[in-house]
């Protein structure tokens, strides 16, 4: 008998995995027909986002950019066959650059440009400090001084002035600290900083002007409009919102009474009231309790009051943060000796910035949609707009290609505002993975 | 810092303007422009081009008012302001006149102590339906859904019209013009109402006007037209007289077009007068002599006016009506020029 017996001798080759699952088939078996119902879901779901897709875009797929009136649109639509159904881009093209400017005069759109590419520039070395040179921080200093120079326009003296207010703080802080301790040296630093805004710098900045007028065209208020507009009250708003917020939270832990109340009084009136309220309070009761003649700048008041709103929303998320660190921090701090605010500045905030970012940069995403609320208050923001370019009698009518490139407007600043936090997140994260 | 700078700016002006408080005139000629409440955009009346330069009815008269104080129709500021902030606006001393189709009614006259220098457009509200309604009158409407905007008048002539005709109806609460045109359109209302003049401009928007009606009815008043300050009669009779010389401008055959001929001096007194050839009107009003010369010159006499702006020539095609001159049936019935 012979003894057969089969032993394999050799490995056998890697087989390739079934077609079935791998590639495009195997991935959607797995992810879209694992299963009757997922399938029905699936398909379900296909459908419905064809149905809609297809619809848009048949509607926006509409060659009417040329068009200059509501009517041409329709004779366009109608002559490719799709009557009553397609958008009417010629307002876009009409209008977009109102959109964006407003009633800026058009000779000067290099100042609002100039001023937000400056503005990315001064913001980088606070957002990407890793990645930019250090120096840049100066033009970040000076910034504040630059936009409302380019944007508003006039003499350079008078942003130089404002400025040379803070040197001239400075100095008498230095100059008094030596004498007599940091607490008068801040009280004197304010109040000649205060003296000069309110009494020096008019007239000096008057004199120069009138030996050496440097300056651009001044442009009114009434003249912001559109996109601009709305980034003009979002970026102060927001870049004042954040520190004012960060010392309404801190007021608010206080154990000083006066301070903590006033913080606590201030948050509750504030977040208790909606913004409209506080525009109309810009635009109506300020006027009348000012006395007549009085010209204070329209959207210097709705920029503090859309200040003042997102800053008592700010310092409720600072001090969500601040409660979500554990009071071994605090102990910490103490325990190296260092004081209130070194500790604060190099213990607790990094942390509880940190921590709030996601919060931080939603009520910055809110603050930002809001500014659309200045079209109640008669401002021309892009909707305020929307509604002016409808009382064309060309464009009468229009309605969604109008809102359509407005959100999409949005949509660009928000979006990247969010992902700007994603990265920032990313960036500071510490703990170990 | 900015907070600072501004608040001591206005203690300034503050006090400044507490020394004094000059007629709105003499402001207006310090400050080299006029500063005009409008609407922020409505059909016919006011919107700005895609320039940024403001056109309409109403801006007519402000553009007339610019001319005739300062000789320059172009010399105006204009402050688009909303339903709400309008009359704040104006109590303030932000603008110095509106002409933002404002209906003349008594309290707005007598409570909130503002002066009605005049009409410059008879409007009233009115009704529009679908023609495949088959209604040919508003008393027919029983139970018909209404779409119609919250806050005005037009909500209260309209629960006043129903009661009187006992007859019911469901109202569709909207917001803004343009959301009462897609809500009409895609049929979430039976009827729209609102001032004639704006379903007319509304009713020219849409892809099929033929198949809208607006019935005859008009079952308001609104006489619409420009308002100054209480208490500053040298500043309202200015634009009471501008608004008059336009439409006697048209009375007496004044166009822009024959306006330079006209103002060489003509046989009939009261041209002459108006146009600054014989007598001190200007002077009187503390203008220049060709005051109103200016004023039609901006955009034409009243007729021309409403001609490009919301005439049957334009998309909007409103015909005269009440509109019209006295002679010709309509309510405009301008006083002497003597």
């Amino acid at each position: 008998m012979s003894d057969i017996s089969f032993v394999r001798t050799e490995m056998l080759p890697q087989q390739e995995p079934p077609a079935s699952s791998v590639g495009v088939i195997g991935w959607m078996r797995e992810n879209l027909f694992s299963g009757w119902l997922n399938s029905v879901l699936t398909v379900i779901s296909g459908l419905f986002i064809f149905s809609v897709v297809g619809s848009l875009l048949g509607w926006a797929w509409s060659p009417t950019w040329s068009a200059t009136s509501l009517n041409e649109c329709r004779e366009i639509a109608t002559g490719l066959g799709h009557e009553g159904h397609g958008a009417c881009w010629g307002v876009i093209r009409d209008r977009w650059v109102q959109l964006l400017f407003g009633f800026y005069p058009p000779e000067s759109y290099w100042r609002p440009i100039l001023a937000f590419i400056l503005l990315a520039v001064a913001l980088a070395p606070v957002l990407f400090s890793d990645k930019v040179p250090g120096k840049l921080i100066y033009l970040t200093a000076a910034y504040p001084f630059i936009m409302p120079f380019l944007l508003w326009g006039g003499t350079i003296w008078g942003a130089l002035s404002a400025a040379a207010g803070f040197v001239i703080g400075y100095f008498v802080y230095k100059a008094v600290e030596k004498a007599a301790g940091s607490l008068a040296a801040v009280i004197s630093a304010v109040v000649a900083a205060v003296i000069w805004w309110l009494f020096l710098a008019a007239p000096v900045t008057g004199g120069l002007t009138a030996i050496l007028p440097i300056g651009v065209e001044p442009v009114d208020s009434r003249n912001f409009g559109g996109m601009m507009l709305s980034i003009t009250i979002g970026v102060v708003a927001i870049a004042c919102s954040l520190p004012i917020g960060i010392v309404l939270a801190l007021g608010r832990q206080s154990d000083l009474l006066i301070v903590k109340s006033l913080c606590v009084g201030f948050i509750e009136f504030i977040r208790g009231v909606p913004l409209i309220t506080l525009l109309f309070v810009a635009s109506t009761l300020l006027n009348i309790f000012m006395p007549p003649g009085t010209n204070f700048d329209i959207i210097m008041r709705v920029i503090i009051m859309a200040t003042l709103f997102a800053s008592a929303y700010m310092a409720e998320v600072i001090r969500g943060g601040l409660a979500a660190l554990p009071k071994g921090q605090y102990e910490g701090a103490d325990s190296l000796g260092l004081n209130y605010w070194q500790s604060q500045r190099l213990i607790i905030m990094p942390q509880a910035l940190k921590i709030s970012i996601p919060g931080i940069v939603s009520t910055f995403i809110g603050l930002f949609k809001d500014t659309t609320l200045v079209s109640v208050i008669g401002l021309l923001d892009p909707l305020g707009l929307s509604n002016a370019i409808r009382a064309d009698s060309d464009w009468n009518g229009i309605v969604w290609e109008l809102y359509g490139f407005i959100a999409l407007m949005f949509f660009v600043f928000c979006f990247s505002m969010s992902r700007y936090s994603m990265y920032l997140e990313r960036k500071l994260r510490t703990d170990h993975h | 810092m900015k907070k600072s700078v501004f608040l001591g700016a206005l203690t300034v002006a503050g006090l400044a303007a507490g020394a004094a408080a000059a007629g709105t005139l003499d402001d207006v000629k310090a400050r080299g422009k006029l500063n005009c409440g409008v609407t922020t955009g409505l059909v016919g009346f006011a919107a700005p081009d895609a320039n940024g330069h403001w056109d309409g009815f109403d801006v007519g008269v402000c553009r007339a008012v610019a001319a005739a104080v300062l000789g320059d129709p172009e010399a105006v500021e204009f402050v688009p302001t909303t339903g709400k902030t309008r009359f704040t606006a104006l109590a303030s001393g932000e603008v110095d006149m509106l002409a933002r189709n404002t209906t003349w009614t008594f309290s707005r006259d007598v409570d909130l102590k503002f002066e009605f220098v005049g009409v410059n457009y008879y409007d009233g509200q009115g009704f529009m339906v679908p023609k495949e309604l088959g209604v040919s009158s508003a008393k027919e409407l029983d139970g018909a859904t209404v779409c119609i905007q919250t806050g005005t008048t037009t909500e209260l002539n309209l629960a006043d019209f129903f009661r009187a005709n006992n007859i019911s109806y469901e109202p569709v609460p909207i917001e803004t013009n343009a959301e009462a045109q897609q809500q009409f359109l895609a049929g979430a209302c039976d009827v729209y109402t609102t001032d004639a003049s704006g379903l007319a401009a509304t009713r020219a928007t849409f892809e099929n006007p033929g198949n809208y009606v607006v019935l005859p009815e008009i079952i308001s008043k609104e006489p619409l037209g420009p308002l100054v300050r209480h208490g500053d009669n040298e500043w309202g009779d200015v634009v009471r007289w501008t608004l008059n010389a336009l439409i006697a401008g048209e009375e007496l055959g004044i166009t822009s077009a024959n306006i330079e001929e006209l103002s060489k001096g003509t046989n009939n007194p009261e041209i002459n007068r108006m146009l600054g050839t014989e007598g001190t009107l200007g002077e009187m009003l503390g203008l220049d002599k060709d005051w109103a010369k200016n004023a039609i010159v901006a955009g034409g006499n009243y007729g021309e006016l409403f001609e490009k702006n919301i005439g049957e020539s334009t998309p909007i095609g409103l015909a005269r009506g009440l509109n019209a001159q006295w002679t010709e049936g309509g309510l405009l019935y301008a006083p002497p020029f003597r």
